[in-house]
């Protein structure tokens, strides 16, 4: 392991923001309701905007009458595909979405149109006089199916239905597998799960007049968006504006978990509609709506290999993943990388082999979620690694300790490993579940499992190549002392703006209350490429120290002007400047030289210092040891005319990764580690597993506001803890079953474990203070780590998530070679023949399931009046 | 449809609002008089995001319709700060990380507000029965039941120190 090193050069306990337990800065606006979030804003004006959804997965659009809605008393626009045709999507190499269908639907819930109407009520009554002519098409819903298309494709361009497909060989695999002692392979498969943030995604529009062109002109959108920058980009290609005509607007956002870290269709709709409406326009999903824009986490099917020496070294792993992706490329092609290179940076694995496949079907789009990428694949591995130990009669924690990384170290894929805490993480979750006393001990149904996992601290690689920095942090002072902090880091309820605040103020030496972010706003902010893969502490945090360090040279100066000492003699404390030595002994010897470097600092503002200098002298009667923060900041004022700083983040070239296809997705220039152990109970009469505690240890570099970190990791693990249990999106020809926050069955609070938070700081060499992501890591280590505690309460290896009543049970009575129940049979005649099971089947083909006689889509679409 | 005329008391004063007689409160209080803390959230009152009290009882506005709401005294999350100050469960919330993202938190405060008027000193298990009624997809709950506690401690010692 690395010996911890940091920038700042203070002992550890000696910072006065940082490390102590804040309330976020907005935590009032929050509480008492009065933050405005994108639905609560108004503009005077106002239209409504409602979207027309296709009721079919995979058809042609013959034809768009709107006139009868056109003419509906309240209606102002109709918008359809030819209003804004060109394509755009969130990764460059993925523009295959519209705005609103050009000729073809690909999904239940794909935009074909948008009304814009004084009211809600009107325009979801004119949603109903749109008449559209569909020509039904073959659809395809299990990703295994669909890659064997040859017609009927999704998207003409991709052949077989394969958005990407990725093979990498690192090391040698075959050897690998040749040199292991016992080898296990098994498929796993992860269902389709969903961000169901809590705020629903909405978006407010509004162009004004240009006052040289008397035409409508620059274009103003408040979008609930974890990326404000990349929302401004893909309207400018839409709109054909230039970005800088567009201003985009990141009110507060109730939650995003990577729902919102893509461009949203109602995002691009808003815009076009309020440009043909000629008025601000609003649109807000309903939660049925957020849930076919969804962009979640895809269901993967996983084939998995792995090899261990009987000393428990693992020797090669080999993985083939299918990810069911939708009907979108959205992330897919960095979602199937992420899915292997991750594989690498949390155990020392000397030969690799990945086969990703990233698989187009009539589903909505799924795309970045908490983990991406590395949740599913993190679930199988993890699983099978436990398997292994089991095997070879090693303890599971055991295990993990025998395939440690050795850092720092660049990993076979490429991957750079500096900071390592999982050692740490591993012993302290032992410790505190008193794993080696009560592991294997508990009474039958009762039992405890571990598992580890690990993210990436932001992509050293930006999804747009360029060479533009990853984050910028613009301050300024003025007169009054108050210390103005500008990003363009999103906050989404993880913390964001707090943490800039707390590194700004820490650096600057004062008080949090002197500290207002200007965050996410596109004409005041710096670009930042946004809240997503937990970059923000990192590379926004990085950003905001230099910027503050910046400003802080700036008072330096002018302060040690003043108090007759060197600039680096400064302490900058809780609102005051100080001479570390007091301000005799330092004139003495600094003099000369400090003379000379401040006749180049005043330079042209000679005047003023003059002036401040005299003022101050009357006033104090000599140099003293001490300044107030605001006396410094004026004395700098003085000295320098303007107190700015700048600074900005890119990550080294040492950490942006390989140069074989695909290298640029994994790189991080920092990983966050966890291990976790769960207990669990199981009852083998209704198949329900009980999560009883799960004590989750964090490696975050360095904590700078334990209560954020312990938030994050605790919903890290409940959210996990969510796709292990309950979480799952069930479908049915195409047709998502549970569209609702009560059918999703996200957890409640009695479904809610106690969750032990343990903060591991590393201190990573180059995040800010030695912070690195505290918010994604934990997720994926909590499926297995309940997974495995399965397995010690009743012997039941589970490769299907979530575990349900049906999966336990189904594998219990596997166990003892009973006859699987059939829990559904009879139940709903319309219910697919394989219950929960993806896909359902094609009923186009009329292989489908019998229908009751009453289900309208028994019938033959009525061509046309749909 | 033709609008009625309806009175609603709302966080002590009286408001006199022209409705549809489909208006959901939800939407009235949202829409028509700019109390925007309420949220919407799930359509179908399964998340509790829109929770406002109704004589003290925890309501889901978002399934509640205006007209049945005249007469009784309503509170939503606006009429909880006390004397330009936060009430210690809202201090509570942001102290011990109740809040993250804050969009489920008025509604959250709500329910905690109509749970120690009924029992102030609830037990851990009453405390997440109360708090199953709303969804949060952010905290895992956890900081949340830290935070009702602290706020049961401050308001103890507040009311002692007052005696």
């Amino acid at each position: 392991m690395t010996q911890p090193t940091t920038k700042d050069q203070r002992p550890t306990t000696d910072f006065s923001i940082i490390g102590k337990p804040t309330a976020m800065v907005d935590a009032a606006a929050k509480t008492t309701g009065v933050g405005k979030y994108t639905d609560d804003l108004s503009v005077p004006g106002m239209l409504v905007g409602k979207i027309l959804h296709s009721p079919y997965p995979h058809a042609r659009i013959r034809r768009i009458d709107t006139s009868r809605a056109e003419q509906l008393e309240g209606v102002v626009a109709v918008v359809v595909g030819k209003d804004a045709p060109n394509p755009y999507g969130i990764l460059p190499v993925g523009h295959d979405e519209h705005a609103l269908a050009l000729d073809k639907v690909r999904y239940v819930g794909d935009n074909v149109a948008c009304v814009v109407a004084i009211s809600e009520a009107i325009a979801e009554k004119a949603l109903e006089l749109i008449d559209v002519d569909y020509e039904v098409l073959p659809a395809y819903f299990d990703p295994e199916e669909s890659m064997k298309a040859t017609s009927d494709l999704i998207h003409d361009n991709k052949p077989n239905n394969l958005e990407k497909d990725y093979h990498h060989i690192f090391g040698d695999p075959d050897r690998g597998f040749a040199e292991a002692d016992h080898v296990a392979e098994a498929r796993f498969i992860a269902n389709e799960v969903t961000h169901a943030a809590m705020e629903p995604h909405s978006t407010l529009a509004a162009f004004e007049i240009d006052p040289h062109t008397g035409k409508p002109g620059r274009l103003t959108v408040w979008s609930s968006t974890q990326v404000p920058y990349y929302l401004q980009h893909k309207l400018s290609l839409v709109l054909e504006m230039p970005m800088a005509q567009i201003r985009v607007i990141k009110p507060l956002v109730g939650g995003g978990f990577g729902g919102k870290s893509e461009v949203i269709p109602l995002e691009i709709i808003a815009a076009v509609a309020a440009r043909k409406a000629q008025a601000p326009v609003k649109i807000t999903y309903t939660r049925e709506e957020v849930f076919w824009a969804h962009r979640g986490r895809p269901r993967t099917i996983i084939d998995l290999k792995t090899g261990v020496k009987s000393d428990g070294r693992i020797t090669a792993v080999k993985a083939r993943v299918v990810q069911d992706g939708g009907a979108y490329c959205s992330y897919g092609v960095v979602t199937i990388l992420y899915s292997g290179a991750l594989l690498g940076a949390l155990y020392d694995i000397p030969n690799i082999q990945y086969d990703g496949y990233r698989v187009l079907t009539n589903k909505p789009a799924c795309g970045a979620m908490r983990g991406h990428g590395t949740v599913n694949v993190r679930f199988a591995f993890e699983s099978q690694l436990d398997e292994l130990a089991a095997k070879i009669a090693m303890d599971p924690a055991e295990i993990r300790c025998r395939n440690l990384l050795q850092p720092p170290c660049i990993t076979v894929n490429g991957l750079r490993v500096q900071s390592y805490g999982l050692p740490e993480c591993i012993e302290k979750t032992v410790e505190r579940s008193r794993w080696d006393e009560r592991k294997g001990k508990l009474p039958r149904g009762r039992g405890l499992g571990i598992a580890c996992s690990h993210y990436v601290s932001g992509a050293a690689n930006s999804i747009i190549r360029s060479d533009m920095p990853h984050s910028t942090v613009n301050i300024k002072i003025d007169r009054d002392g108050g210390v103005v902090v500008y990003t363009g880091a999103s906050e989404i309820g993880q913390g964001s703006d707090t943490m800039t605040a707390q590194i700004a103020a820490e650096v600057l030496g004062c008080s949090l209350s002197r500290v207002r972010v200007i965050a996410a706003d596109t004409d005041l902010t710096p670009i930042d490429i946004g809240s997503y893969s937990s970059r923000v502490t990192f590379m926004a945090g990085n950003a905001t120290l230099r910027a503050a360090n910046e400003v802080k040279k700036l008072i330096a100066a002018a302060a040690a002007k003043k108090m007759d000492c060197q600039p680096d003699d400064l302490v900058f404390r809780e609102d005051a400047v100080v001479s570390r030595n007091g301000h005799v002994g330092t004139a003495a010897i600094g003099r000369p030289a400090e003379q000379s470097s401040a006749a180049t600092v005043s330079g042209r503002v000679e005047g003023q210092i003059l002036r401040g200098s005299l003022q101050q002298k009357r006033k104090d009667e000599g140099p003293k040891d001490q300044m107030s923060f605001e006396e410094a900041v004026v004395a700098a004022i003085d000295f320098h005319g303007a107190l700015t700083g700048t600074g900005s983040y890119a990550p080294p070239p040492e950490a942006r990764g390989g140069k074989h296809k695909g290298a640029g997705v994994g790189p991080s220039p920092a990983y966050s580690y966890s291990a976790q152990v769960a207990e669990v109970s199981v009852d083998e009469e209704t198949g329900e597993v009980t999560v009883h505690k799960v004590w989750a240890a964090h490696d975050c570099g360095r904590a700078l506001n334990p209560v954020s970190v312990e938030g994050q990791i605790i919903g890290s693990v409940w959210m996990g803890m969510g796709q292990a249990l309950t979480e799952e999106m069930v479908w049915k020809d195409g047709m998502l079953m549970n569209p609702g926050l009560l059918e999703y069955r996200s957890p409640s609070s009695v479904e809610s474990p106690e969750v032990e938070p343990i903060i591991v700081e590393s201190i990573d060499p180059e995040g800010p203070f030695g912070a690195k992501e505290c918010s994604e890591g934990s997720l994926a280590a909590t499926i297995p780590a309940i997974a495995n505690a399965i397995y010690d309460a009743v012997g039941i290896r589970l490769h299907e998530s979530p575990f349900t009543p049906e999966r336990v049970l189904a594998a219990l009575r596997a166990k003892r070679n009973a006859k699987a129940l059939n829990l559904t049979e009879g139940v709903d005649p319309t219910s697919p023949t394989r219950f929960r099971e993806h896909g359902g089947s094609l009923w186009f083909k009329g292989k489908g399931p019998e229908r009751h006689p009453l289900d309208p889509s028994r019938h033959e679409p009525a061509g046309g009046t749909d | 449809m033709k609008k009625e005329l309806i009175e609603l008391r709302i966080n002590g004063r009286a408001h006199e609002v022209a409705i549809e007689s489909s208006a959901l409160l939800l939407d009235v209080l949202r829409q028509d008089l700019q109390l925007t803390g309420s949220k919407r959230a799930c359509d179908d009152s399964s998340c509790g995001a829109c929770t406002v009290l109704v004589d003290g009882v925890a309501m889901m506005s978002c399934t509640l319709l205006a007209a049945s709401c005249e007469g009784p005294e309503i509170t939503t999350i606006e009429g909880v700060s006390e004397h330009g100050s936060l009430a210690a469960i809202q201090k509570a919330y942001g102290d011990w990380g109740g809040a993250q993202c804050g969009y489920c938190t008025p509604g959250f405060i709500m329910t905690v507000k109509s749970l120690l008027a009924e029992n102030p000193d609830p037990s851990e298990s009453d405390i997440r029965d109360a708090l199953s009624s709303n969804l949060c997809r952010c905290t895992g709950y956890n900081q949340m039941y830290e935070a009702i506690r602290s706020a049961i401690v401050a308001e103890r010692s507040a009311a002692t120190n007052s005696e």
